[in-house]
């Protein structure tokens, strides 16, 4: 049944297959990306209570849900790699960490700049934030303790179980609001009994939660090459794909000169 | 559009430092992780082209030496 799935285990067809997918995520990314920015920053209206302070909504919402969403699939591709010894998914873990990093980061610093006019405050030690800083630092524990080896062997491995044990930071982020008295607010979006968010609000939001899930994963695409590359870079198949384009580099020139 | 004028949209109802201040950083961080994994993309490219260049030299050097 998962027949098809065993020749991209493979490092030049996972290479071949990010290749293709790449420009469709590039275009959502961009696409949805103006679109969401536009729509939220001009056209959705203001909120009665924050008024237009809100809009920091249509940023902080998508990079903090993505940067538990990065960590779960960070911590699913650990789970293959440790289990099945793949090294394309060891790889996407390196891939996935630095770009999960700068989404933790994206949603701390708009949760400082939206807490500050709101709360009266930059920075609370409350249970979501602190959590939620937690996160960035496995994200960087990750990503130092792949390059702390020189061996990269032992490196995927130890970033691997990394990843895997500190996924039970995620649950507690979701629950830390119900769980522990805060000042952050409780689920907005993902409450069972329907949303709690006006319709002229929810759509611009989800084109920005589709727009970050989009950068995500084309970022992550271009990293995992890049991964996969350095991996195999004495590989033949590499070096065919290097030569090739020098070549189309010197051709180039000599059509210029030709002209 | 919500804004009447082009300074009231700046303005974001004298939220503006706020507003602007995430979304500032927030298309910075955006960009320079792009930015990172395009030249890093470039930087393997041109070193795995330098090491293909350097083998070249050395089996050319070898032949003349014979």
């Amino acid at each position: 049944m998962w027949k098809w799935l065993h020749p991209y285990a493979k490092a030049q067809t996972a290479y071949r297959l990010c290749n293709i997918l790449l420009p469709y995520f590039a275009m959502i990314a961009v696409l949805s990306l103006i679109v969401g920015w536009v729509w939220g920053l001009g056209f959705a209206p203001a909120d009665y209570q924050q008024k237009d302070s809100y809009r920091i909504i249509f940023i902080h919402v998508p990079s903090a849900i993505l940067s538990m969403g990065a960590y779960s699939s960070m911590a699913i591709a650990a789970f293959i790699a440790l289990v099945w010894q793949l090294k394309n998914a060891e790889l996407a873990v390196i891939a996935i960490a630095p770009v999960g990093a700068a989404v933790t980061l994206i949603a701390l610093i708009t949760g400082a700049a939206w807490g500050k006019p709101m709360w009266g405050a930059w920075w609370v030690w409350d249970a979501r934030l602190t959590t939620e800083l937690i996160l960035l630092f496995l994200y960087l524990g990750v990503i130092s303790l792949y390059n702390a080896f020189e061996d990269k062997g032992s490196a995927g491995r130890a970033s691997c179980i990394l990843a895997l044990v500190g996924s039970i930071n995620l649950p507690i982020i979701h629950f830390s609001v119900e769980w522990w008295n805060t000042l952050h607010q409780g689920a907005t979006i993902t409450k069972f009994d329907g949303s709690a968010i006006d319709p002229s609000m929810f759509w611009p939001l989800m084109v920005n939660i589709l727009a970050f899930s989009a950068f995500v994963g084309t970022v992550v695409l271009i990293r995992l090459k890049n991964e996969i590359l350095l991996c195999e870079k004495h590989r033949p198949w590499v070096r065919d794909l290097v030569k090739s384009q020098t070549q189309n580099v010197t051709s180039e020139i000599g059509d210029n000169n030709a002209v | 559009m919500q804004f009447n004028s082009f300074s009231d949209f700046i303005a974001m109802g004298g939220y503006g430092f706020y507003v602007w201040l995430s979304f500032g950083t927030c298309a910075l961080i955006l960009l320079s992780i792009f930015l990172d994994s395009q030249f890093s993309h470039q930087r393997i490219l041109d070193a795995v082209a330098k090491q293909l260049d350097r083998e070249a030299r050395i089996k050319k050097a070898k032949q003349e030496s014979k």
